[in-house]
């Protein structure tokens, strides 16, 4: 019975958590503070350790949706919730990252209960978007999570949080509706919102006129540009990325660990779970287009993150660039490239999370980002000089942390099937080891010149204590990858075939309608 | 058929004891000290009403005709009926406080009140251009009148002064195009013009269809017969505000579904195009002219204005699911409205109503609870799930694909994000705008409570919305056959 509803539990744990929080507790002194601190962290703890189930059964040989559950919903939609190869280790990215999350707060001082609160909630919405199996149970929990992550931006943010906070919610909001529309289109023309039967349905790829404009792929590319608009602002690729920087700048460190390692995975995740297997034509007449944009993320985002004077801004683009790889290997369409991605994006969830947690160490002693206030740290936090110098260099993608295995598999998958685009994004690589280790160099490294930095503390246990699971997960990833690959294996194989058998079909059919 | 007087008077009892009752308390008054009885009074004509609605709601079922046709009473008009008869008594006691305070609780305020709902009941059953016309002016007069309520301010008076002038023309509009379609149809009867309708449409039916619908279109405020909105919205009185954005939106577009399907079903294609434009505008004004108001009442009458917009793309996609998407939308823009109404209505400045936007500042961190509840319904007001704004927008949304009308959609979709920014400026001021001067933090317990339900209603209503759904398909399929 129990283990029935797992992936309910799992995820509506926090969401039910927050409300006892929001009804039962009274009072902001400091006891009461602790308290839901402490709430919130043993709530997340327990939600991961549950959530730990879904892994001990899920099983990597099926490639269906696993631990199914279907309930009927208003309006003839469904609530159906399953898990499988590709969703599954986002779940467990989200319920992992939780609590650190929680735990790098706790410095926070004000409205720390509606704090918590906000955070619970995001948890669930976040988990939902990875479990749900209805369209538009996922688009909910897509947008939904849009609220608390403005509330907490512009709570809770810095100087100009309500700039990025209007940005963050109206670039998403707008990529969203469009996807909405086709949803609502989707549901007209195959009459169910169910995700597991809409995989099976063929879209029309007739090509048609709109307005005088030729549209190779027909309904299919529509469809796909519609959902593109969504998830490429979320994920976020370029040109539409300017959210990210302005975002992740003002919210608090916890927020941009939420925004770097689990929010913008829904885009990647978003663009495995619809547009390549249900819009295969559409992903096919768009993939140069998509693999170029890539191309040029890596490239243009790692040379803008050069010249950063603020650390958060330079990790913010750093993501960008991170998250092209992950573009570039999901529009390679092939089997590397699909591992690539997704082990690219679990990869950065860990290691983006700790380069900004490693920001929030500095920012809370010294309350400013700027590069060029500090210097010469390591003379005075060996501990921290350590740990940064590990995250960057997972960052760069140095061979032996998680970070490498994605780009190569990446690059790889692409290799096969774009030279050129591979070329390019190879030499953003280089890029990116000169941001980020220049970055290094200029806070960390060289003699402790600057007096406000004389009296620097280094981490505390609690921020050590931080740090150790995420230093684990990604050395661990980078010397046995196929903990994550033997996972999702089988599924994305299953996926690449879906695809390649869909295109021919596709292909066959207007060679019959033109003969 | 032998006519029954005796039967179809048993169909109107709802009407009929509604309309007794604010005879008799006319009546009353007049050997009274009526305005010392004005706020039991207020009290008893929301207990009235919402017993009414629970005897429409439960206790009625299948069609039955009256009159020969002159008055329908269907599973659509009881649909209508219940949310205008709640929608009424909410507003009621919901005014009770503040009118009593600035002096404005005279003792017809509940009696006009009945008497537009007694309008409003009339016109969603209407079966004729006649009882059409009769209830929608038994409502308008109504409505005119609480409108200028507040006699010594210039501003109340110029309010009903407008609404009066525009709503004459509209009628008259309204009347011209009734006697064209009377004209070619040679029946007033809608189910004698729908038979003329079925076999194409003369030009002079077709100019007669039009006026019809600009002549409603006033009266839901669609663009561009919206001008008297926002002043009319600022110049009432809050209470009023409240009670025209929500029943008497209900029963126009109720009496705009039935007209358009009862008498001109026949022609659909016809007028589908015209409400298309109507919606489309309506929308993206709505949305557009919002972003620039810095008085909350304005602000709500053009986001009013957006919502009949979408409400009106279920009625253009000329289906059952349309309907029922229309019905849909608007039970749950009703809920919504009374519970931001509430929380207008509560806010005061020394004893002062405010209406101010930026007199909100600050509010998110001295007053959580209302300001959450807040919060929430300005989310589901511009459609962010999971509130169950969504679900409206979702459900005419899918209508109009259905019917092929994806460019409207595309423009709904991106008035909504229009829509959006302005709730969202809502919000960015409670949460963390400029600290306003301090509000009074007192709030009467009808207000908290209403606005505490209609926000928790709208979070709730995820689960199953409350068998709205169902009940809304079942008065679609009566009206769409």
């Amino acid at each position: 019975m129990l283990t029935d509803s797992i992936l309910s539990i799992v995820t509506f744990t926090p969401m039910v958590a927050a409300v006892i929080l929001a009804l039962v507790q009274r009072g902001t002194d400091e006891a009461a503070q602790q308290l839901a601190k402490y709430y919130a962290l043993f709530t997340t703890t327990v939600t991961f350790l549950v959530s730990l189930g879904i892994l001990f059964q899920f099983d990597p040989s099926d490639t269906g949706f696993q631990m199914v559950e279907e309930g009927e919903w208003l309006l003839g939609l469904k609530y159906k919730m399953g898990v499988d190869g590709i969703s599954v280790l986002f779940v467990l990215l989200t319920t992992f990252i939780m609590p650190l999350t929680i735990l790098c707060s706790w410095e926070v001082k004000t409205r720390v209960k509606e704090y918590m609160i906000a955070f619970l909630l995001l948890e669930s919405l976040m988990l939902g978007v990875f479990m749900s199996l209805d369209l538009v149970l996922f688009y909910l929990f897509f947008e939904a999570g849009l609220i608390p992550m403005f509330l907490i931006i512009g709570i809770w943010g810095g100087v100009d949080r309500v700039y990025a906070a209007f940005k963050f919610f109206l670039y998403t909001f707008f990529g969203s509706v469009l996807m909405l529309v086709a949803m609502v289109t989707m549901y007209a023309v195959s009459g169910t919102t169910d995700i597991v039967t809409l995989l099976d349905t063929q879209f029309s790829s007739e090509a048609f006129s709109v307005l005088g404009v030729h549209i190779i792929g027909g309904l299919q590319t529509l469809l796909f540009l519609a959902f593109f608009a969504s998830f490429a602002v979320k994920m976020p690729m370029w040109p539409v990325h300017t959210w990210l920087p302005d975002a992740h700048v003002q919210a608090p460190t916890a927020g941009s660990v939420v925004l770097a390692a689990i929010l913008l995975k829904m885009g990647g995740y978003g663009f495995l779970r619809f547009s390549l297997p249900m819009f295969p034509v559409g992903s096919e007449v768009m993939a140069p287009v998509v693999l170029w944009l890539s191309a040029i993320a890596i490239v243009y985002t790692s040379l803008v993150a050069l010249v950063q004077e603020d650390m958060k801004k330079l990790i913010a683009y750093s993501s960008v660039a991170h998250m092209g790889f992950v573009t570039m290997g999901i529009f390679a369409a092939n089997v590397q490239g699909l591992d690539g991605a997704i082990f690219q994006m679990l990869s950065h969830g860990f290691i983006s999370a700790a380069l900004f947690l490693c920001v929030g160490v500095i920012y809370d002693r010294m309350h400013t980002r700027e590069i060029s206030a500090y210097g010469g740290l390591v003379n005075r936090m060996p501990a921290y000089a350590t740990v940064f110098m590990l995250f960057t260099m997972a960052n760069v993608g140095l061979p032996g942390t998680s970070g490498f295995v994605g780009e190569f598999l990446t690059m790889m998958g692409t290799f096969q099937v774009n030279t050129w685009v591979v070329t390019v994004a190879a030499s953003g690589v280089i890029f990116s080891a000169a941001y980020a280790l220049w970055l290094y160099r200029r806070v960390v490294m060289g003699d402790l010149i600057k007096e406000s930095l004389k009296a620097i503390t280094d981490m505390t246990a609690r921020e050590k204590f931080l740090f150790a699971p995420l230093i684990f997960m990604t050395v661990l990833l980078g010397v046995y990858p196929s903990l994550v690959t033997d996972i999702i294996g089988p599924s994305t194989a299953a996926l690449v075939d879906h695809y390649d058998t869909a295109l021919e079909a596709a292909k066959a059919a207007t060679q019959v309608a033109s003969h | 058929m032998e006519p029954n007087i005796q039967a179809d008077l048993a169909i109107l009892i709802p009407e009929i004891v509604l309309a007794v009752f604010a005879m008799l308390a006319l009546i009353g008054a007049v050997y009274s000290k009526k305005d010392d009885a004005a706020p039991v009074m207020v009290w008893i004509t929301a207990t009235v009403m919402a017993v009414l609605a629970i005897y429409v709601g439960v206790m009625e079922s299948g069609t039955h005709v009256a009159f020969g046709g002159l008055f329908i009473d269907d599973s659509f008009s009881r649909f209508a009926k219940v949310v205008i008869l709640l929608a009424s008594a909410v507003v009621l006691i919901m005014s009770q406080e503040y009118m009593t305070k600035h002096g404005l609780l005279r003792f017809e305020y509940p009696v006009l009140v009945s008497l537009a709902a007694v309008g409003m009941m009339v016109m969603v059953s209407a079966g004729d251009l006649m009882s059409l016309y009769m209830g929608l002016e038994l409502q308008s007069l109504a409505l005119y009148v609480v409108a200028a309520l507040r006699r010594d301010s210039i501003k109340s008076t110029e309010a009903g002064l407008k609404y009066f002038v525009l709503g004459a023309l509209s009628s008259g509009l309204l009347l011209f195009g009734a006697s064209l379609v009377y004209g070619y149809a040679g029946t007033t009867l809608f189910s004698g013009i729908i038979q003329t309708t079925q076999d194409g449409v003369s030009l002079g039916m077709l100019f007669g269809i039009i006026l019809v619908v600009s002549g409603l279109a006033f009266k839901i405020s669609a663009v561009p017969f919206h001008m008297w909105t926002p002043d009319v919205y600022e110049g009432s009185p809050t209470p009023v505000t409240a009670f025209f954005a929500t029943a008497p939106k209900m029963a126009a577009m109720a009496l705009f579904a039935r007209v358009l399907y009862d008498a001109f079903g026949g022609a659909v294609g016809d007028w589908q195009q015209v409400l298309v434009l109507l919606s489309a505008l309506s929308m993206l004004l709505g949305g557009v002219a919002a972003i620039g108001q810095t008085d909350i009442k304005r602000l709500m009458a053009y986001s009013s204005i957006a919502h009949m917009g979408y409400a009106l793309m279920g009625l253009a996609a000329g289906t059952e699911f349309g309907v029922e998407a229309m019905l849909i939308y608007l039970a749950i823009y009703v809920t919504m409205n009374v519970g931001t109404f509430a929380f207008i209505l509560s806010l005061e400045r020394d004893g002062q109503p405010v209406t101010d936007i930026a007199s909100l500042g600050g509010l998110g961190a001295r007053e959580p609870a209302k300001a959450m509840a807040m919060l929430v319904l300005l989310f589901s007001l511009a459609g962010v799930p999971p509130m169950l704004g969504f679900f409206a927008k979702f459900a005419v949304f899918t209508a109009a694909i259905e019917s092929d009308l994806f460019w409207l959609v595309v423009i709904a979709a991106i008035s909504s994000v229009i829509g959006l920014f302005y709730y969202l400026r809502l919000v960015y001021i409670m949460y963390f705008g400029e600290e306003a001067d301090e509000l009074d933090s007192h709030a009467h317990p009808v207000l908290w409570g209403l606005l505490m339900i209609s926000a928790a209603a709208m979070v709730l209503g995820v689960f199953n919305m409350f068998g709205v759904d169902t009940a809304a398909s079942a008065a679609a399929a009566t009206l769409v056959q």
